[in-house]
């Protein structure tokens, strides 16, 4: 599947790629209301099922380690995606559809418009939003789960979530501590254990 | 030298923001505010309460914006890049270390091992997500748009973007 995302990127003149990218996180970026991550399940419908340009688990490693990094998420996905597509043009055009529609909506509109937010229309429809991006983000969850269970089995992967919750919502552990902690576990793991168990 | 102010104003929040642009904006504004004095509280809040009617993230809204209105289009550029740049360097270059592993076992078992971890902050902003609609427009109009957009997209296979723009339009009509 990999192999054959490739063949088709291959394929494609350079500014198609290019097309695509920037069309893919235009898309993902324009209808992201609500904050940086309601934008997560958009781009995984681009980058995963639509352009194939990542397997699932790609996603979800760059998902886990994105949010393990400090700055705006969105900004990141764009710019490591393009950059795995297609280099340094590929990171500007897919960044550059992300940050510029934005702003040059906030640039035009702000110096006329400061009042707009109090309309009753742009409040419905920031209400309206909301559990949409929740049943998408609940859709994105569902998958990693079963993409785990696939690697790790229901019980040991219910048990690695509870772990995770308690440590992350309960004691507050930071995501980052988290994932940088199961990163020396690996580490330090013996290689062998690892390999027999796979 | 106005264009490195502005880095700075932004890297620092940039680099700080743990948890997303979301997490930043307050670092934005005692720098933005606080420190350089460019913006009143007052027009503070008023450009981030407008760009959070606006789709996209918060963070580059905020930094293009200011950017913008204190030293023009470069300025905007330069916010940009201190806002974008660091944590974007940071990631390719640990997903580059990452992929050059890729075959190795521990790499693989490091891919099993993140999932649950994913599954929860996933999870978790999901749960965030709904609590948030719950409070802002009350469970029923939530479960109903919930509900539809669910089967749309699932059943229907509907691209999620124009459950959005729906959703949107019912918004702008129905409710608020």
């Amino acid at each position: 599947m990999t192999q054959g995302s490739k063949k088709r990127t291959a394929q494609k003149s350079a500014f198609a790629v290019h097309r695509d990218l920037f069309v893919a996180f235009f898309r993902s970026g324009i209808v992201s209301f609500g904050g940086g991550p309601s934008g997560i399940p958009l781009i995984e419908a681009e980058v995963v099922k639509r352009y194939q340009w990542m397997t699932l688990e790609e996603f979800g490693d760059l998902v886990a380690l994105a949010n393990a990094l400090p700055g705006p998420i969105n900004t990141k996905l764009a710019g490591y995606v393009g950059w795995k597509v297609k280099g340094f043009t590929g990171l500007f055009a897919a960044l550059s559809a992300v940050i510029l529609p934005t702003v040059v909506l906030m640039i035009a509109l702000l110096g006329v418009l400061v009042r707009f937010n109090d309309q009753r229309w742009v409040r419905g429809m920031t209400q309206a939003v909301l559990p949409v991006v929740g049943v998408l983000m609940a859709q994105l969850t569902w998958k990693f789960m079963k993409n785990a269970k696939k690697g790790l089995g229901w019980t040991i992967s219910l048990i690695l979530v509870g772990i995770s919750f308690v440590l992350m919502e309960v004691l507050h552990v930071h995501p980052a501590i988290l994932i940088a902690l199961t990163l020396l576990i690996v580490l330090i793991k013996p290689s062998k254990k690892a390999g027999d168990s796979k | 030298m106005i264009f490195w102010q502005l880095f700075l104003a932004f890297f620092i929040p940039g680099i700080l923001g743990y948890g997303g642009g979301p997490a930043s904006i307050p670092l934005i504004e005692n720098e933005v505010v606080g420190h350089y004095h460019w913006m009143t509280v007052t027009e503070f809040s008023n450009v981030l309460a407008f760009g959070n009617t606006l789709p996209g993230p918060i963070a580059t809204k905020m930094a293009g914006y200011i950017g913008y209105e204190i030293a023009g289009v470069f300025g905007s550029l330069v916010a940009e890049f201190a806002t974008v740049a660091p944590s974007l360097i940071l990631l390719i270059a640990l997903l580059r270390i990452l992929a050059r592993f890729k075959d190795s076992p521990k790499v693989n078992w490091l891919t099993l091992l993140i999932r649950p971890i994913i599954v929860v902050m996933l999870g978790m902003m999901a749960y965030n997500f709904f609590a948030a609609s719950a409070q802002a427009s009350g469970w029923l109009p939530m479960i109903l748009i919930a509900a539809v957009s669910f089967v749309l997209m699932e059943r229907f296979r509907v691209h999620p973007a124009f459950v959005i723009a729906g959703a949107l339009l019912i918004g702008a009509a129905f409710m608020g």
